[in-house]
């Protein structure tokens, strides 16, 4: 079935087999790995060659490690136009329109390079959204750091973790704010497990007529090959398999030239010539060039269409003419994209991209058969399978095994905790407004502070405003709410229930805002795979993910697996210091039929009442925020939550927020009570008192985090519409207090100024982590 | 009423203005930056963005494209010309208005609603407010920090020139005098930093506090020549 290889490449491109396995090892490819490659071939591999494979079989390009598992996530609906495998997935939200949206990391990047590694990761999942035809309107961001009120040695130290965090946001917003994108929310985390291994979770979102999806099912034979965008050069060489799929060690120096450069005024030029381009119908297939640029894509393109292609090398617009062949085809240069055309379209695609100035050569043709041929200087270089590279790679079912050390967490006294100022009659209230400055707490207008999120004349509730973001659609009164969400310190506990957990709280947010939950995607951020117990720590996870998405009704759409987050820089070597928490990082995709109805998490008037829907306070300080600030070890069990009231409790929220009946809706989370009542006073600069209608423990009162809670606030007189839908839904209710006054007040048990709480809360952030800001040993800050 | 919205490489609010132009009752006419006309427009906005990716100095590229040589003329034949942040930028590097947007004084992106007082209303920009303020409107821009002399402030300030500023003690951006916009000394040419295209829809986060500033340029009430004083 395959043709006979062609046997003559130049010298400089040929290999011994011994020099081949060699340079494969070095590049990450393991000795079976290497055999199979020369099993695909017929021979030993030229240069280029063992350099595509090398990359294109990487954990990150092959998910080989997660393939096995990620199986599990199948899932069918109507509304899915694309799913998992397509470069993100696409969902129809109605009215004609359809919804691209997936969540990438760019973790070890944001490690090296803070700036670029977190601006690479924004351009890189808006090129992921256009590519499908879609014009991105929203970014969120999920980032986590390490503590920055801890000052530890060398990358641990206060000043090296500023920089981090200072850098990826900068990074963030410098990208998001030159493309014209919003950013409409996401999460900020603060906690020493990632403090030599942050996580940078970008998702995107984007909209299209449902007619202008880009499938690579259109390609025909002589179809013409064109590479749009920023010349190549040799920034980033080896970024999918040298950074992404490898634990760090020390010398992160050496590293930096493996992390891309961004240039977000040509992403803003590219969206738009592709816009055109697809808006004119031109294109019979395109391809964004990320990881392993030219030879991911036109591997990807030639498979997906059971085609060949043949490339000239020599036709692509290099920054540096010396590059060599795997130079050029590994190169990670960013802000490129490869579109197939029919030849009689090549002259108008290429006066459509001279019109907005992006740079585009004619490299290649879409062949019969199989092969992708690539030529350099007028000889072949590369001829091989397309197949092999892009969807014959190995997988890999890895050992797994439950870590000895779970045990421990199931020990700990979790749910009876000496909460200072509780049990010895001191200063409760001092306590929280210490505790709401912490700052994973905290406000992250500091972060957010620094995006436009105005951008596009779309979004109706920005980042901080609701539990979910919300953007009102083009041309249409219908809106698309997004929440992205993670808590590793759960998942640690218990990789099951944490995960459901997570994908619980991520759909209750977008219901909070008065939408329907449809769809899902996910970033799943884990330690080594080669160790049993981080590969239990996955598999268990994505099982749960797969259980929970199904139950609450948003089939997961696609997403990103970052494995091989773990680092030795400054730390020990015990896997349990090394390894991050495991972090599945969900984002949940809403609709709202009228986003002027959507719900924000601000009160918003004296007199409204509070009332807390869902489920009873249950013991909920296993893997709190409430343990982490009290630096008590990790522990106890997450009590189970229920789905079922899940999703009645999202009914409810939904025929509230349509009927008008809500002012406001935040769920009970991060910090329990008093952190939900303090996002919602301080965003609203309104106080409230809370009656407890339970006979609970203070501590869980106020601060336990158990799950499918929502405090929402409504007008006197629709009081008995909300009982109605609550108990036509089966939804519990209790009247718990009344919005108005100047303090947070839970009756019997604290009382908070509310220019305490906007102090703690608003300052908790650029406290720990603003460089230009100067912290004395007391926390003092001197400007 | 047409108004027209230039598109520069880098223009990423120019939908917005175009948006915020329709519904102050205007028609929206795109403009091209590689364009040596108007198409008969008549009033010009320069929209907030980044262009040629602000690499140099903001606005230092713009201020060249073939279709600033248009704006010139109408500018100076008293046609109404509204420069938006990186618009503003443009046009003070094209010479169309005094002074200069450094860096903000906190080295930072600022991202965040503002309030600001129309300090003079009777420029085609101004005209639709019915009083000073304080109105409500996002401000988004790492170099939007007002900059001149301290001759020219005190000129513009005693010739009235000064339309936007921002309230005392709540200057984001360390802009001299607080000064948010500024117009040329005809008053037809009008720049500010905050985005008025973005408060235009009480239904969306920004607002519609300057829909009336959209609304006031598309009631044609005076001509460019009863601006002239």
């Amino acid at each position: 079935m395959t043709q006979t290889p062609v046997t003559t490449f130049p010298a400089d491109e040929t290999l011994t087999d011994e020099r081949a396995r060699e340079l494969g090892h070095e590049l990450g490819l393991r000795r079976d790995e290497y055999d199979q490659v020369v099993e695909a071939l017929g021979r030993v591999p030229t240069v280029s060659e063992l350099g595509m494979y090398s990359v294109m079989w990487s954990e990150h390009c092959s998910y080989k490690s997660s393939k096995v598992h990620l199986r599990r996530l199948e899932a069918t609906s109507p509304r899915i136009l694309a799913g998992p495998g397509e470069n993100a997935g696409v969902v129809d939200v109605g009215d004609g329109l359809a919804v691209a949206f997936k969540v990438e990391s760019h973790n070890h990047p944001s490690f090296v390079e803070p700036y670029q590694g977190a601006a690479t990761g924004v351009g890189g999942i808006l090129r992921d959204i256009f590519t499908m035809g879609a014009r991105p309107i929203a970014v969120m961001d999920s980032l986590r750091f390490g503590d920055p009120t801890v000052d530890g040695l060398g990358p641990r130290s206060r000043a090296f973790q500023r920089a981090i965090v200072d850098g990826v946001v900068r990074g963030v917003g410098g990208y998001g704010n030159c493309v014209g994108v919003p950013n409409i929310g996401g999460e900020t985390v603060f906690d020493d497990r990632y403090a030599t291994n942050p996580l940078v979770n970008v998702l995107a979102i984007g909209v299209m007529p449902v007619e202008r999806l880009q499938l690579a099912t259109a390609e025909q034979v002589g179809d013409v090959a064109i590479l749009l965008g920023s010349s190549t050069g040799r920034d980033g060489i080896g970024g999918a398999s040298v950074l992404a799929s490898q634990e760090f060690d020390e010398g992160l120096e050496d590293k930096r030239p493996n992390v891309q450069v961004g240039d977000p005024f040509r992403e803003k030029s590219l969206i738009e010539c592709c816009l055109e381009l697809y808006d004119r119908d031109l294109l019979a297939g395109i391809q964004d060039m990320g990881a392993a640029g030219i030879a991911c894509s036109t591997a990807e393109l030639a498979s997906a269409a059971s085609m060949g292609m043949d490339v000239d090398l020599d036709a692509v617009h290099l920054r540096e003419p010396s590059m060599a062949s795997w130079e050029i085809l590994c190169s990670e240069s960013q802000e490129r994209m490869l579109a197939l055309a029919h030849p009689d379209g090549v002259d108008e695609v290429l006066a459509v991209a001279a019109r907005w100035d992006v740079p585009a050569s004619v490299i290649g043709e879409v062949v019969a058969g199989d092969r992708l041929r690539l030529h350099r200087r007028g000889e072949l270089v590369a001829d091989l399978p397309a197949r092999s590279l892009a969807d014959e790679g190995p997988t890999y079912d890895r050992p797994r095994e439950r870590p000895a050390w779970q045990d421990g967490y199931g020990i700990v006294v979790a749910e009876d905790l000496p909460i200072p100022g509780l049990a010895d009659d001191g200063d409760l209230a001092g306590f929280v407004a210490k505790f709401l400055a912490s700052p994973s707490l905290a406000a992250a207008d500091w972060v957010h502070g620094q995006y436009d999120s105005w951008v596009r004349g779309g979004t109706v509730l920005g980042p901080g405003q609701g539990d979910a973001g919300v953007v009102r659609l083009p041309g249409s009164a219908r809106g698309i709410a997004c929440a992205l969400d993670g808590n590793g310190r759960w998942c640690e506990l218990d990789p099951a229930e944490g995960t459901r957990r997570v994908v619980a709280e991520a759909f209750r947010n977008v219901a909070c805002v008065g939408a329907t939950p449809i769809a899902s995607t996910n970033c799943l951020n884990f330690g080594n795979p080669e160790r049993p117990e981080i590969m239990w720590q996955l598999a268990t996870s994505i099982e749960a993910l797969g259980e929970a998405t199904r139950t609450l009704g948003i089939p997961v759409t696609g997403g990103n697996v970052s494995l091989y987050n773990e680092s030795r820089v400054g730390g020990s070597d015990d896997p349990r210091d090394t390894h991050i928490w495991p972090t599945p990082v969900i984002g949940v995709l809403g609709v709202i039929d009228d986003a002027a109805m959507a719900v924000g998490q601000a009160f918003v008037q004296e007199g409204d009442v509070v009332f807390l829907l869902g489920d009873e306070t249950r013991p909920g300080l296993a893997g709190s925020a409430l343990q982490a600030y009290l630096d008590l070890p990790l522990g106890g069990r997450l009590a189970p939550v229920d789905l079922d009231l899940e999703a009645r409790l999202a009914v409810v929220l939904g025929e509230a927020a349509r009927a008008g009946l809500l002012h406001s809706a935040h769920d009970i989370s991060d910090g329990g009570l008093v952190a939900a009542l303090a996002d919602s006073a301080v965003l609203g600069d309104i106080g409230v008192q809370i009656v407890p209608t339970e006979r609970k423990d203070p501590a869980q009162l106020l601060f336990s985090e158990s799950p499918s809670r929502v405090l929402v606030t409504t007008p006197s007189d629709s009081v008995r519409e909300l009982a109605r839908l609550c108990a036509d839904a089966e939804v519990p209710l209790a009247d718990v207090g009344t919005v108005g006054g100047t303090t947070i007040d839970v009756q019997g048990l604290l009382t908070l100024s509310l220019e305490d709480v906007r102090d703690a809360h608003l300052r908790g952030v650029p406290t720990a982590v603003d460089p230009s800001l100067v912290t004395t040993a007391t926390g003092e800050v001197v400007t | 009423m047409r108004v027209g919205v230039i598109t520069f490489p880098g223009s990423l609010d120019d939908h917005d203005a175009l948006a915020a132009a329709t519904r102050g009752g205007a028609e929206g006419v795109g403009l091209w930056h590689g364009d040596t006309d108007l198409s008969g427009v008549d009033a010009v906005v320069l929209p907030g963005g980044f262009s040629y990716g602000d690499y140099l100095r903001t606005g230092a590229i713009a201020q060249h494209a073939p279709i600033m040589a248009a704006v010139r003329a109408f500018a100076a034949d008293g046609g109404p010309v509204l420069g938006i942040c990186n618009g503003f930028q443009i046009l003070c590097e094209a010479g169309l208005l005094p002074g200069a947007l450094l860096r903000n004084s906190g080295l930072r992106f600022v991202s965040r609603p503002v309030f600001v007082t129309v300090e003079r209303r009777d420029t085609p920009f101004t005209r639709g407010f019915d009083h000073p303020g304080p109105w409500s409107v996002p401000l988004k821009s790492g170099e939007g920090c007002y900059h001149a002399d301290p001759a020219t402030l005190d000129r513009l300030e005693a010739e009235d020139r000064v339309v936007f500023r921002y309230l005392p003690g709540d200057n984001p951006n360390g802009s001299a005098r607080n000064i948010a916009g500024v117009s040329n000394e005809a008053g037809n040419v009008v720049g500010l930093m905050p985005h008025p295209e973005h408060a235009v829809d009480d239904d969306l986060a920004g607002g519609d506090d300057f829909l009336a500033m959209f609304a006031g340029l598309a009631s044609d009430v005076p001509e460019h020549e009863s601006l002239s004083r």
